[in-house]
Order: C-alpha cells, then sequence, then structure tokens
C-alpha cells in the first residue's frame, strides 16, 4: 500500500463521516413530514402528486397494505419497463435504431427485474441495446424508484421501532413521493451538473464515428450520461450506461470524479443510520450501526486494497517490478484503469460491494484471488455495510435483531432491541428473510454448476451451464457464485468473465433478484408491523445496552459469523482455494476471449 | 404469622443459593438409569419431530445407516470409517435424548415421592342435617363439607371455616414445623394430604377430584403440562432457521464438488456420510438438544425453592421483570414491630410510664405487646408481675376504640394509636401536652410507629415501635438495582412512617396507605408503561392483584383465591423468595443465550477441521485450512463428529444447573458471557478437535 492510497481510503471514510449527521438529520426531516429548506418549491409539486394520484397523505397503512403498495407499485412498474424495452423500436430518442431484436423477452424480464429491483445486473451493453429513451424513461426512472422503494422501507422499519402500540407503518406512496422528491431529485440534479462540469456527457447525438490517431475508425457511443450518472450512484443503482460502467471516462473521467461518485454511493446509506438513532430518540443508537458499518468497511479495503497492490506473485516470481514506483502503480492493474490506479480501485470495488451499488470503475474478474473475495464476501454479508439505500439500514436491522436475540439472553432478559421485546414473530421473519436470500445464491449456483443442457434447448446452448463461464477452475467457480451471490444481494455489479445473456441465466438471476428483494423486504416489513405494536419497554441498567462498544462488536461478529457459515464451504472452493494455488503458482486461464457481453 | 421459617437463605447476598435442603445431587444413579431407558424411547421419530435440530440429525444417521447397510450388502470394503460416522450420529441423538430425558427424570422422580403421600384416605362429609357420612376422599366434590380431627389426613384442597388447628404439611412444603390453620382471615387454606396434628376443623372442599393441588403439583413436576415457552419458542424457530440454513449450504456443496472435482481432475466428491457429518457438525446440536432440558431444569430449580411455579411462562416472565412490589411487613421488615424506646411528656419519670407501659401491656399477647414487656423488663429491670394478684380488668384492643388496656387499683391504663389516646385522655378530662405531637411525629418520621400510653386524664408518653429491616435487605435491593430491577414498597403505613423504612431499605419508591385497589391501579400503571411487574401476596384481597401482575407469587398460607390468582405458590410462604424467583429467571434465559452462542460459535472450528478434509484430494492447496494439523481427512471428519457429540453430554450438567449467575448489570453480564461462551465457544473445539484426532490416529481408527 502507498501512503497516498491510504490517505485517500481516510479522506473518504471522513467526509461519509462527516456528511452522515446533516444528511441523517435531513432525511429525518423530510420522512416525518417536517418542514426542511426545500419546501418553498417542493411542497406545492408534493401536494399536487398526492392529488392526482388520489393519495391522502395522512393515511397510515398497516404492513400489509404498505408491502402490498411495494409489490403493486413493483408490478407496475414491471410491465412499463417490459413494455419500454420490447417496443424500443417504435419509440423516439433512438439514433441507433435499436429494436425488439437486440431486447430478447428473456434480457427484458432479468433487465426490468434487475431495475425494478435496484439490482442493476446487466446481461447487456448499454451502449448496444437500449435506445436512449429506454434508458432513461425507463431504466433511470426505475433508478430513482427503487432506490426510494428502499429508503421508504427502512423508514418503515425503523418506524416499527420508534412507535408505540401502533397498527400502521406509515404510507408507502408518501414515502415514496417524499423520498424522490426532495432526496432523490435534489441531490441527482447537483451531482449530474458537477459530473458534467468535469466531463461526463450530456447529449442525444447518434454515435460518432472518428478516425483515431493511427488512422483506425472507431464508434464512439454518446447519450444523456451525466444525469443518469448521478442517480446510479446516489441510489445505489449501478447500472451503467455503457457497458464499461464507470471504467468508461464518459461515465467517470477523472480521479475527482471517482471521489465523488463513491462518496455518492455512501451518502444516503450512512445518513440513514444517522436518520434512525434521531428518529427512534437515541442518537447514540444509530451511532453504534454507523460503527459497525464503518468497521466492515475499513476491513474490506483494508483487505482487497494490499492484496491487489501486492499483485501477483507469480509474476513478481518472473522478475517483474511489482512495486509501485514514481512511473507505474505496481501492484495487480489488470482490468484496472491508468487513470484510477490500485488505490481508488480497490476503494471502489469494496464501496460498491459493501453497499448494494454494483457499479464498477475496474473489472472484478481480473482481481487476484483475496482482491475479489472481498467485494464477493461484502455482497454476502448481505449488503449490510452502509448497504443499498434504505436496503442497508433494514439490512442491518435484521442483523441488529438475531444478535440482540441470540445474546441478549445472556443478560436474563427476553432481549429487547429500543426498546421493543424481541419475539417469535421477529425472529421468525428475519430468519425468512435470511434464508430466502441465501437459498437463492446456492440453490441457483449449485443447479448452474452441474446443469447440462441439450441440443436445440430454449434455456442455454447445448452444453453444461459452465460452459458460459469464462474461466477454468475456482476462478471460473466465483465467477458463477458472484453472480447469483450479486442478484440475490441486488448488487449488480459482475465478477465478469460469464455470459448471462442466455434465457438460463437471464430468468434465473431474475428469479434471484425478486427472492432477494421481495422475500427479504416483506417478513421485514411484518417484523416492522409486530415491532409497531409493541409497547417500548423503558431501558434500565438491566437492559442490554445496543449503544456502546460491546454491541457494535457483537453486531459485527454476528454479521460475519452468519455470513461467514452460511458461504464458507462454497468460498473455500472459489477465492479461497484460488488464492493457496496462485501461490503455489497456478493460475486459471480464460477459455474464451473476450466474448462475454 | 407463620410459623415456618422465614428464611431459608443462609448466605443474604447470594440470590441462589448454592445448596437447597431439598436439591436433589445432580447425577442421582437412579434418575441416570430412568433417563438412559427414557433416551432410547425418545428415539421414535414421532415425537423427535417435534425438536427439528435433532430430528435432522436422526434422519441423518438413518440415512447413513441404510446406505452404509446397502454397501455392506454390496459387500464393499472399507466401511469402517461410514460405520463410525454413523455410530456417532446415532450417539448424537441418544446425547441429545439423554439430557431431555434427565431432566424430566428429575421432575418425575420427585412426582412418585408425591404421588405416594396421596393415599386415598377417608372423608367425613357434613350432610345437611349435621350428622356426618363416610365416603371416600375421591368421591368428594367442591363444595362438600368435612370435618378433620387431630391425626386425620385432609381428604381435598378447601377452607377451613370453622375451628382453629395445627396442620402438619410436609408433604408439600417439605417443612415439618407445623402451621396453624383457622377460619376466616389469610390462613384458611387448607391442602389436601397434610394431616392434622391437633384440634378439629371444618372444611369446604374446592376443588374436584383429580383438580386438587397435589395434583396440579404432580402433574407441573412430571412435566406432562409442559408446554414451550415463548422465548423457547422464538429459539426454536432460530435455530430450525439456521438448520435449514445449514442444509442448504451442505446439499449445495455437493454440486459444488462436483464442479470443484472436474475442474481440478483429482479427488472425489465427498460422500453422503461424510456430507451428513458436516451437516451435523453444523448445525446447532448442542442448543437443539439441550433446549428442553434448559427450560424442565428452570422449572425444576424452581421448585426446588420450594416455589410451585403453574407454568413455565411464569419462570420465564420472571427473568423479565423491571418491577418488583415488596410488601413491607414480612417482606422487607420483620413481620413484628419492636419497641424500642419509651419517651414520656415532661413531667413524667421514664421509670413511671415504663410501669404503665408494662401494666398496659401484660394482657396484650401481640407481638408488640410482647415486645414492650420484653423492653421494659430490659432497659428498665421491672420483672413482669402476676396478673392475677391484682384485681385487674383487662380491656382488650378493638378496631373501634384502636387501643387496648386495663383497669387496675383504680387507675385506668391505655395504650393505643395517637389520636385514640389524645381523644382518651380529653374525654376523661385531661389534656394533651403539646410535646406529645412533637413526640410522635418524630417518631413516625423515623419510620417507627407512636404507640401512646396514658393513664386516665394523664398522658404519660410515647412508646417508639419500630420496623426492623430484614438483614442484608439493602444489599438485595441493591442488587435488584444493578440488574434493573425497580423495587416498591408496599406499605399501609402513612406516607412519612412509609418514607423513612424505605429510605433505611433502600428501595426505590412507595406507595403507602396502599389499599387493594391502589395496588392494583399501580401495577396496570406500570405495565401501561411496558414494564413487567412482579408481587407476592396471600390475602383473598390481593388476588386481583396477583392476577394482574406478570408474576404473581402467593403464599401458601394464604387464601385459596390468593393462590388461584397468582402463577406461583410459594410453599415455605416466604415473601422474600420472590427476589430468587426472578434470578432463576434469569439464569434459565442466560443458560440459554449461553449455550445458543456456544453452539454456533463452535462451528467456525468444524468448517476448519471438515472443509480441508473433505477436498484434500481435489485441492490438495486447502489443507492450509487445516490449522489443526489433522492426521487424515477420515480422522478430521470423525474427530468433529465425535466432539460434536461429546459436547452435548459435556454440557447436560450445565443445561440443568443453569450457568453462573451474579447480579450485576447487563453490559457486565453480557461482556462476562460473551467472553466465557461466545470466544470460549469460538475457541474451544480447537483443542477438543484435536486431542479427538491424536486418539483416532492413536487407536488407529481413522
Amino acid at each position: 500500500m502507498t501512503s497516498y492510497g491510504v490517505f485517500q481510503v481516510l479522506l473518504y471514510f471522513a467526509v461519509i463521516a462527516a456528511l452522515t449527521k446533516p444528511v441523517g438529520a435531513f432525511l429525518a426531516k423530510v420522512y416525518d413530514g417536517e418542514r426542511t429548506f426545500l419546501h418553498p418549491v417542493l411542497r406545492p409539486v408534493e401536494r399536487l402528486i398526492y392529488r392526482l394520484g388520489g393519495v391522502r397523505e395522512n393515511e397510515n397503512q398497516r404492513w400489509t397494505q404498505y408491502a402490498g403498495s411495494l409489490v403493486a407499485f413493483s408490478l407496475v412498474s414491471f410491465l412499463f419497463v417490459y413494455a419500454f424495452e420490447r417496443l424500443q423500436g417504435l419509440l423516439p430518442l433512438n439514433p441507433q435504431h435499436f429494436g425488439a431484436g437486440q431486447v430478447s423477452p428473456d434480457l427484458a424480464f432479468d433487465t426490468a427485474v434487475s431495475f425494478l429491483s435496484n439490482t442493476n445486473w446487466q446481461s447487456y451493453s448499454g451502449e448496444s441495446t437500449f435506445s436512449y429513451l429506454v434508458q432513461m424513461a425507463a431504466l433511470a426512472v426505475q433508478n430513482f424508484v427503487s432506490g426510494a422503494a428502499g429508503v421508504a422501507v427502512a423508514i418503515a422499519m425503523v418506524r416499527g421501532f420508534a412507535r408505540q402500540q401502533a397498527h400502521s407503518i406509515g404510507n408507502f406512496w408518501v414515502d415514496l413521493t417524499r423520498g424522490v422528491l426532495y432526496v432523490f431529485l435534489p441531490l441527482s440534479l447537483l451531482g449530474a451538473l458537477v459530473l458534467c462540469s468535469q466531463g461526463v456527457i450530456q447529449n442525444f447525438h447518434a454515435y460518432e464515428k472518428v478516425k483515431t490517431i493511427e488512422g483506425g475508425r472507431q464508434v464512439i457511443p454518446q447519450g444523456p450520461v451525466a444525469s443518469q450518472e448521478a442517480i446510479k450512484m446516489v441510489g445505489t443503482n449501478g447500472g451503467g450506461f455503457f457497458n464499461a460502467n464507470s471504467a468508461h471516462p464518459y461515465e467517470n473521467p477523472t480521479p475527482v470524479t471517482n471521489f465523488l461518485e463513491i462518496v455518492m454511493i455512501f451518502l444516503i446509506p450512512a445518513g440513514l443510520t444517522y436518520t434512525f438513532g434521531r428518529m427512534v430518540g437515541d442518537p447514540r443508537q444509530g451511532w453504534a450501526l454507523f460503527a459497525a458499518m464503518s468497521i466492515l468497511f475499513l476491513a474490506g479495503v483494508f483487505v482487497a486494497y494490499p492484496a491487489e497492490q501486492a499483485g501477483n506473485p507469480i509474476l513478481a516470481k518472473l522478475g517483474i517490478e511489482t512495486a509501485p514506483t514514481n512511473l507505474q502503480p505496481g501492484g495487480n492493474m489488470e482490468g484496472k484503469e491508468v487513470r484510477f490506479g490500485i488505490a481508488s480501485s480497490a476503494l471502489f470495488a469494496v464501496v460498491t460491494t459493501d453497499a448494494s451499488c454494483g457499479a464498477v470503475n475496474s473489472m472484478h474478474d481480473s482481481y487476484t484471488p483475496l482482491g475479489g473475495l472481498a467485494p464477493l464476501f461484502n455482497i454476502q454479508l448481505g449488503e449490510v455495510v452502509f448497504g443499498g439505500t434504505g436496503a442497508g439500514l433494514y439490512g442491518m436491522l435484521l442483523f441488529a435483531i438475531l444478535a440482540v436475540f441470540i445474546a441478549g439472553l445472556m443478560v436474563g432478559r427476553t432481549p429487547e432491541y429500543i426498546g421493543k421485546k424481541i419475539e417469535q414473530k421477529e425472529v421468525k421473519m428475519a430468519m425468512l428473510a435470511l434464508i430466502s436470500t441465501a437459498a437463492s445464491v446456492l440453490v441457483f449456483a449449485g443447479i448452474s454448476a452441474v446443469v447440462h443442457f441439450s441440443q436445440g434447448g430454449y434455456f442455454n446452448p447445448p452444453g453444461p451451464a459452465i460452459a458460459n463461464l469464462g474461466n477454468r477452475g475456482p476462478h471460473g467457480f466465483s465467477e458463477l457464485l458472484y453472480a447469483y451471490s450479486s442478484a440475490a444481494g441486488n448488487n449488480g455489479s459482475a465478477f465478469a468473465g460469464i455470459n448471462t445473456n442466455t434465457p438460463w441465466f437471464n430468468l434465473s438471476m431474475g428469479f434471484g433478484m425478486l427472492i432477494g428483494r421481495f422475500l427479504f423486504i416483506i417478513p421485514l416489513l411484518a417484523a416492522a408491523g409486530s415491532l409497531a405494536a409493541k409497547k417500548r419497554v423503558p431501558a434500565t441498567s438491566g437492559t442490554f445496552p445496543t449503544h456502546g462498544g460491546l454491541f457494535t462488536g457483537l453486531l459485527i461478529g454476528t454479521v460475519i459469523i452468519v455470513g461467514a457459515l452460511t458461504f464458507f464451504p462454497a468460498l473455500a472452493l472459489g477465492p479461497i482455494v484460488e488464492h493457496f494455488l496462485m501461490h503455489e503458482g497456478r493460475l486459471f486461464s480464460g477459455l474464451l476471449t473476450g466474448a462475454w457481453s | 404469622m407463620t410459623v415456618m421459617t422465614q428464611e431459608t437463605q443462609t448466605d443474604e447476598t447470594v440470590l441462589i443459593p448454592k445448596r437447597l435442603a431439598k436439591a436433589r445431587p445432580l447425577l442421582d444413579p437412579s434418575i441416570v438409569r430412568r433417563a438412559l431407558k427414557d433416551s432410547l424411547l425418545k428415539l421414535n421419530p414421532v415425537t423427535l419431530a417435534k425438536n427439528p435440530v435433532i430430528f435432522a440429525v436422526e434422519i441423518g444417521a438413518a440415512v447413513t445407516s441404510v446406505l452404509l447397510i446397502r454397501d455392506a450388502i454390496r459387500g464393499e470394503s472399507g466401511l469402517g470409517f461410514p460405520f463410525q460416522i454413523a455410530v456417532w450420529l446415532w450417539f448424537t441423538v441418544l446425547f441429545a435424548n439423554f439430557a431431555e430425558a434427565m431432566a424430566e427424570a428429575r421432575g418425575k422422580a420427585q412426582a412418585d415421592s408425591l404421588r405416594k403421600t396421596r393415599t386415598d384416605s377417608m372423608a367425613r362429609r357434613v350432610l345437611s342435617g349435621g350428622t356426618t357420612e363416610l365416603l371416600p376422599a375421591s368421591k368428594l366434590r367442591a363444595g362438600d363439607l368435612v370435618e378433620c380431627q387431630a391425626g386425620e389426613i385432609v381428604p381435598g384442597d378447601g377452607d377451613v371455616v370453622e375451628g382453629i388447628a395445627t396442620v402438619d404439611e410436609s408433604v408439600i412444603t417439605g417443612e415439618s414445623a407445623p402451621v396453624i390453620r383457622e377460619s376466616g382471615g389469610d390462613r384458611s387454606a387448607v391442602t389436601g394430604g397434610t394431616k392434622v396434628l391437633s384440634d378439629h376443623i371444618t372444611v369446604r372442599i374446592t376443588s374436584n377430584p383429580g383438580e386438587t393441588f397435589l395434583d396440579r403439583m404432580i402433574s407441573l413436576v412430571e412435566g406432562a403440562e409442559r408446554q414451550k415457552t415463548p422465548n423457547e419458542i422464538a429459539l426454536n424457530i432460530l435455530i430450525s432457521g439456521l438448520t435449514l440454513i445449514f442444509l442448504l449450504a451442505v446439499v449445495t456443496l455437493q454440486p459444488f464438488a462436483v464442479y470443484s472435482v472436474a475442474a481440478a481432475g483429482a479427488g472425489h466428491v465427498p460422500t453422503v456420510a461424510v456430507l451428513v457429518a458436516l451437516l451435523v457438525c453444523l448445525i446447532p446440536t448442542t442448543i437443539g438438544g439441550l433446549l428442553s432440558a434448559i427450560g424442565i431444569a428452570g422449572m425444576d430449580r424452581v421448585m426446588q425453592h420450594n416455589v410451585l411455579a403453574m407454568s413455565g411462562r411464569a419462570v420465564e416472565a420472571s427473568g423479565d421483570v423491571n418491577t418488583l412490589l415488596l410488601d413491607k411487613t414480612g417482606t422487607i421488615t420483620l413481620g413484628n414491630r419492636q419497641a424500642v424506646e419509651l419517651i414520656p411528656v415532661e413531667g413524667v419519670t421514664e421509670i413511671e410510664m415504663a410501669n404503665a407501659a408494662q401494666l398496659s401491656s401484660l394482657a396484650d399477647e401481640t407481638p408488640e405487646g410482647r415486645s414492650v414487656v420484653v423492653l421494659v423488663k430490659e432497659k428498665y429491670g421491672l420483672r413482669s408481675r402476676e396478673i392475677a394478684e391484682q384485681h385487674a380488668r383487662f380491656v382488650p384492643f378493638s378496631a373501634y376504640t384502636r387501643m387496648s388496656g386495663v383497669d387496675i387499683d383504680g387507675r385506668r391504663l391505655r395504650k393505643g394509636a395517637t389520636e385514640a389516646i389524645a381523644n382518651f385522655v380529653q374525654q376523661e378530662g385531661g389534656s394533651v401536652p403539646a410535646s406529645f405531637l412533637d413526640i410522635s411525629d418524630r417518631i413516625a418520621r423515623a419510620g417507627g410507629t407512636p404507640l401512646a400510653v396514658a393513664d386516665g386524664g394523664r398522658l404519660l408518653g410515647v412508646i417508639h415501635l419500630k420496623d426492623i429491616v430484614k438483614g442484608g435487605m439493602r444489599q438485595r435491593i441493591a442488587q435488584l438495582r444493578a440488574m434493573g430491577i425497580r423495587s416498591v414498597m408496599i406499605t399501609g403505613d402513612n406516607p412519612l412512617t412509609a418514607a423513612a423504612i424505605a429510605s433505611e431499605a433502600g428501595v426505590d419508591d412507595f406507595l403507602a396507605q396502599a389499599t387493594p385497589k391502589d395496588k392494583l391501579e399501580f401495577i396496570k400503571r406500570e405495565q401501561g408503561e411496558g414494564r413487567l411487574v412482579a408481587m407476592t401476596g396471600d390475602g383473598t384481597n390481593d388476588a386481583p392483584a396477583l392476577a394482574q401482575a406478570d408474576v404473581g407469587l402467593a403464599m401458601n398460607t394464604g387464601t385459596t383465591a390468593a393462590k388461584e390468582a397468582g402463577n406461583m405458590v410459594d410453599l415455605d410462604s416466604n415473601p422474600t423468595k420472590l427476589i430468587e424467583v426472578v434470578a432463576i429467571g434469569k439464569q434459565l434465559l442466560i443458560t440459554r443465550g449461553a449455550l445458543t452462542t456456544f453452539s454456533i460459535a463452535n462451528d467456525v472450528a468444524k468448517y476448519f477441521a471438515i472443509i480441508p478434509a473433505m477436498f484434500a484430494a481435489t485441492y490438495p492447496a486447502l489443507d492450509r485450512l487445516n490449522i489443526m494439523r489433522l492426521h487424515s481427512s477420515e480422522s478430521a471428519v470423525l474427530a468433529a463428529v465425535i466432539f460434536n457429540a461429546l459436547i452435548i453430554i459435556a454440557l447436560v450438567p450445565l443445561a440443568l444447573r443453569g450457568v453462573k449467575y451474579q447480579p450485576r448489570d447487563a453490559a457486565g453480564l453480557l461482556r462476562r458471557n460473551l467472553l466465557v461462551y461466545g470466544v470460549g465457544g469460538l475457541l474451544a473445539p480447537f483443542p477438543g478437535i484435536w486431542v479427538l484426532d491424536r486418539l483416532l490416529a492413536i487407536l488407529k481408527l481413522a
């Protein structure tokens, strides 16, 4: 590691820590319906939306209604996006004349699910598949609303803790509207303008055909990138306008935009920890979650960054310079952009997988085994290290419930969290959420590891599904495991090296995303409903303190142990054994040459 | 007042005394024998299905055994390893069964000894005409009247409606000292099976055959009525969920292994026996096997304290209690107030007052009256005189006059409540000196009760009756506070007196001049704020509050109404025991949490043992994860399985006894227990598995 690299990581963390309280306080105000500085402008718009939508602002919903609204909204979103994708040829803003030919029904399904679930897994290349209109009106709209829906669920969960003997956990439509209007739109507007000023493009031009200096001909895609780039980060969506995502110079031109983009990823998730503390009336509770997330974040960075900086020992043995010098960054630069170097790339990879963002500025497939293990394990932990907008908080609250339930008994009381007794219903729902996501990853990966497809079948080209993998051995296995982890975790980043644009992968991953999103959210909303109905037990010296270092440590332990126990066997056969084998001098070459899309 | 010992405690500062009078040795041979037999019976999958974790082990053991038999029939070689796996899997199930059977057998042994005492005695039923008829006790119905004489067994539960008698209740309480039972008041309840020692009583039967206290007690200790408590169910959901997650992890490991073996071109896919072994090692068998034993043992521990909990839920709730209502008299203070000082008004000598106080108390048989006589004798050397030689006429205490005394040699000596005596003096034509009120006030403020003494129209002075706070009470209250429990003293005293006692005992709050209605409202208010309330009570007027409280500990000497309203009965009728019950409830929950944490933390080491062993041939590089340097793949898997089975049996005593509990704040408890059971659980299997692996290697078993 270089001191500059370490400084960059710490500076980043300091910026996030400094922004947590102001952002969190603002979010609390927005969702509590308090007046903010944006109200003079936006409040009339908000009212108008309610009037048009027939939403009664003060009407509260039971958890079932809340979940029902979310599911209904997602279903409509799905139909809307699917139709847009398939009908793009008939619609305007399509200078490249893309049509249904580029978007098979299974790809359209996968993509629609991917964007409504805040996953943004892309089995396609944006620049060669979708028109500007689809990217803007279908996909980017989902970036806003899926992010806002996540925050809405988190807020509903927080209300479960904050309210007493209440039947309701808020109003989904109001929470959704407020999130989009007061949080995501202003931040995206601001973010897009700043990114534009740094060189991110924003136009509706047809792709440019240019003659390169060497005399070759190149097509350079264009498009309304900046407007999409900001929400891609702020909403922890991660679906790139271009296939190269944030490695593309039009999406992420400079180290400055790079820094800005990762700040945008953690901005709302970190702020929400403070929102939580404030809404339950004890900011220390929020800071305890923040502390647990921070430690897990730094641990991830300081696994991935040194592993990448150390580079490949096989190259070192061949006498190739892998130490950083004034002229080169050293380490493992494969798949990384020279303008970002190792620290910024490793930091980006950890941040994007801590959060359920999934944007990438380097190719995770090219990381060293340990460097790749960090993002993969981050996803498998449930993306609770700050996590997705809302998703990180409600995921961490799930672990808090489990931690308190398991260890809280050891204080000799029925476990309580934030004064709410953790009983059957909450434990059942937390386990259901946990089992669903674990099952989705393991079962689909398990099937894909052994399934063979016959000649002329619909689902995949004939032969084993693992033929879609780009590499052999444990590395190929990592690619498979990463893909399904990313889907179930609603992350959307790809380890890459795997062709998932076949009906089998598009459909199985689509279902994985649906399970990871809805079989996680619905149980948690049920738990929120049950919690809201309970009285709040006043804290005494006999109460398990959930705001100190002890709890933070316990929470970290629970997150890691649950994740490790679930995925250790699989990880042992992927990145772990690959790491050992690399040190024995073995690598796993690619089978295809860049044929994945 | 009960005749029984007020304090079964020896060491006042320990909440759960180590040695209990009735405690059986943990591994009583007859109980162990019974448990061994029961653990085999419990292999029945129908009953075992109620315990998903152990049921999963049984299915695994069965599958492994069937495959083993198939392979044996096919004449395959190298079956020693799967055979050992199968054997240890069955032992895992048996050990878990044994834990539960041990806990149950203790209860059953107790039930048997109770049953022996339930002789089918004859009852003498009083007929409408006043005559009696003999009939078997089992024919009695609620509402029947029966007569019992000295030497007879009380035929059923009931209330004394006529007479007074001493009764031997050792069948129920284990305490041989007799207790007094009399009609009316709060000592009217008698229990079927107890023996009348003297006198003659008429009892109205309150329970039908099969529903008597003894019947209930038998079924409770036997566990026949045992239902899973809410927390136990929640914990069961957690460990079943974890079992499902591990099932997913292990089942999908098979296709992952197929991929890996093909990719590496070496080794073989782990056999079903090995996969089952991994699964059983990972699922929380330790807590799964011990969970119900912990619950039963918790009930049993309460029972050993001579408290009969009507449900496990009540024991669990007592751990959660936030507010403890403690009756002042008998709980915080000794039952009787004692005279500690005589304060004459001006113009009266101490001796003169002592003399009058003695005379007026000679016939007073109340503890307070006797304490006046004792004080006068000890402090002023006045010997008690024979009553007969004075031509005295005694005036008994009445609730109306609120004073008592003696008319002797023309003097009218009276002793009683200050207002009552002041009125008396004025009626006799005397006046009340100004200092009298000051003295009374001072005594009241100090937590005492002023008792005025007058000689006709002359007011002599005030006796200071003091409530004596029980020894060690202050420390106990402080311990309660450390545990986060607010103690509230309930008393009929005026607020001034109550405040003084409250501060002496160190309670957090008090409810003065409390009527039963006040108590009930206080409980409801506390519960409205989300707190759980525990209280003790014995009178019929306590019944509503006992029923409302989350934990209601009724005194066995109390009325039937009180006993039915509460969810626990203290057979020793020692109200202080509420504190112990709370501690046992906490200990129960801590034991569950500790073993759950331990169980889950154990898994880390097992992964390090089994995963490298599974893929030793496929990926020799994974041997770097074999940090215990285990001998071979087979020994590694076996050692993990054996450790997993043995740890259950090793923890049976802990489950039955409960983990060590010291009252302290939650943060301190958590820190300690996390260190012992969390970090300990993480580390302990490493040496354990290593040693077993060595042994297997030495014995050439693997």
